[in-house]
């Protein structure tokens, strides 16, 4: 582990200051004990009548709110009151292409309880995917003897909590690093601002994962795109371990189209040398080259493959445990269970940190590896393998 | 492996891309660009002020040993003038004492000469006062013996008195 013995000895003494506030306020819970498991039992009675199948017992509720947590939302919900029923946040712009453009406000959803009526199209956001599809003015989805829903999806295009996510990182990146590249000229060469703090990243960027991947030789062109995928994975990375909620790297078309710009850029600037290895690798025998090129052919498909999977698995993972884990708070609901969660919670927050440094840097590292085996010029004097 | 083609999401695909490679073209424009020139600058600065500081220190110790090298010419110079001076006063001294020495090696030549000359002067003049002293003493001597002999012993007796106080 990469804990230093003076941040464990943190952990631990916040630890043990938690159980000793837990422990007074277990006397006042055992005195309401009784009163609230009453309470409870009627309110889920009472919210098992409303429409939809909510999950109405603390776990099923929690992992509802996971799942629902990890996927994209056409709202930025904050946090809700459930039992007053309200929700604080603010509606998105909803855009769907389907048979024309339909625009509108997400707030006619309202948190998917309802269905939207679009230029005399109906439309109703799918509990089970939080996708929106095309629907009769009930809202009622079909499914097929698999689950599948059958309503017709639409394209779409709207600007939901991830993609002005997306937008939020993009322009705070270009805000920061155009205000970092202006303080140089101001001041003779030296960074000033919040930006100097990420001048260090830059060069190590250059120094260590560039350089000695790419060479020399050729990696100030692919700098540019390095510095930005770090920074983006970075940023967004941090963004999910806010409160605020968001899930846009642990997200397949995100970290989807990461690896195709790494795949597209590594199969567009490939050099001679490249293809030569792909479909007639030099220095074995030539059976073998035709039993080598297809292998070489998936390999080329399976390393973005990998990239994609690896950073969304990671992120979603954290998402998923440090929730649950939260989750378990709720449902222990003693002084020991609940403090040993929130202990647990702490602590994976921290590794969650780590985590998403660590997998900024290897996506980085591994699409600057690409990128070197791509531009890497052989001399084939010398033995293969 | 269906789950996650499920929950692949066109829209967010499309804006992510169209987002994502606009923040690229833009950042490596206004942004990697001249921060990796800036950084790039700055090395170069670094190195070069490295380099040229490296050179003035060797440049320095050249200085110090061209420094070094004039001050022992100095010293081996003042040596030898030193020395130069030590043997010419030595010199001196001597030719002084050759000189002094002959010069009063001469002084005591003539000194000689000259008391001999003076000796020879005075022993001439004493043998001269010495014989006419005989002579009168004889000429007196005569005269007495001719008139009365006890005078005359008295008068030789006077006369060598008279003779030992000269």
């Amino acid at each position: 582990m990469v804990f230093s013995r003076k941040s464990l000895t943190i952990i631990a003494s916040l630890f043990i200051t938690a159980l000793s506030f837990a422990g007074i306020a277990q006397h006042e819970e055992h005195a309401t004990a009784a009163s609230t498991e009453e309470a409870h039992a009627t309110a889920t009675e009472a919210e098992s009548h409303e429409a939809h199948a909510e999950p109405t017992d603390a776990k099923g509720k929690i992992k509802a709110f996971i799942n629902h947590h990890v996927l994209d939302s056409h709202d930025f919900t904050l946090f809700s009151d459930e039992e007053a029923g309200t929700h604080f946040g603010f509606p998105l712009p909803v855009i769907l292409v389907d048979e024309g453009f339909h625009v509108f406000s997400s707030s006619k959803f309202n948190h998917g309880e309802s269905v939207a009526e679009s230029n005399g199209k109906y439309y109703a956001i799918n509990h089970h995917d939080g996708k929106v599809y095309r629907t009769d003015a009930q809202g009622t989805f079909t499914h097929d003897e698999k689950g599948h829903t059958t309503n017709i999806h639409p394209l779409d295009l709207s600007i939901t909590k991830s993609v002005l996510s997306i937008l939020i990182a993009a322009i705070l990146m270009f805000w920061l690093f155009t205000s970092l590249a202006k303080s140089y000229g101001k001041n003779n060469g030296i960074a000033t601002g919040i930006g100097r703090f990420f001048e260090p990243l830059v060069v190590f960027i250059r120094d260590e994962i560039a350089i000695p991947n790419i060479g020399v030789k050729y990696h100030r062109k692919y700098m540019g795109y390095l510095l930005t995928i770090f920074f983006f994975i970075l940023f967004l990375n941090l963004f999910g371990l806010t409160p605020l909620g968001i899930n846009v790297t642990g997200n397949i078309a995100i970290t989807f189209s990461l690896a195709i710009l790494t795949f597209l850029i590594t199969t567009l600037t490939a050099k001679k040398d490249y293809w030569a290895h792909m479909f007639w690798m030099p220095g074995v025998p030539k059976p073998m080259r035709i039993v080598l090129a297809p292998i070489e052919l998936l390999g080329a498909i399976i390393k973005p493959f990998s990239l994609m999977i690896r950073l969304y698995a990671n992120m979603l993972a954290g998402h998923i445990v440090l929730m649950s884990i939260i989750g378990l708070m709720f449902i222990f609901k003693s002084w020991l269970g609940s403090s040993l969660s929130f202990g647990l919670a702490f602590v994976l927050s921290i590794l969650e940190i780590l985590v998403a440094f660590l997998q900024a840097y290897i996506f980085t590292m591994l699409s600057a590896l690409y990128f070197g085996m791509a531009v890497e010029e052989h001399h084939h004097d010398d033995a293969h393998h | 492996m269906e789950k996650l083609v499920n929950q692949f999401e066109l829209g967010l695909f499309f804006w992510q891309m169209l987002i994502f490679i606009g923040l690229i073209l833009l950042l490596r424009k206004f942004a990697w660009k001249p921060i990796l020139d800036s950084v790039n600058n700055r090395e170069e600065g670094i190195r070069n002020a490295l380099s040229s500081a490296e050179k003035a220190r060797e440049e320095m110790v050249a200085l110090q040993a061209k420094n070094e090298e004039t001050l022992q010419q100095a010293r081996m110079e003042r040596d030898a003038m030193l020395k130069e001076a030590r043997e010419i006063k030595e010199k001196m001294i001597a030719d002084a004492k050759a000189d002094a020495a002959t010069e009063g090696a001469k002084m005591i030549e003539q000194a000689k000469a000259a008391i001999n000359a003076e000796k020879n002067a005075a022993m001439a003049e004493m043998k001269a006062q010495v014989s006419s002293l005989s002579l009168e003493i004889a000429e007196k001597l005569l005269k007495e013996e001719l008139s009365n002999k006890e005078s005359q012993i008295k008068l030789v007796d006077k006369m060598l008195a008279d003779a030992k106080l000269n």
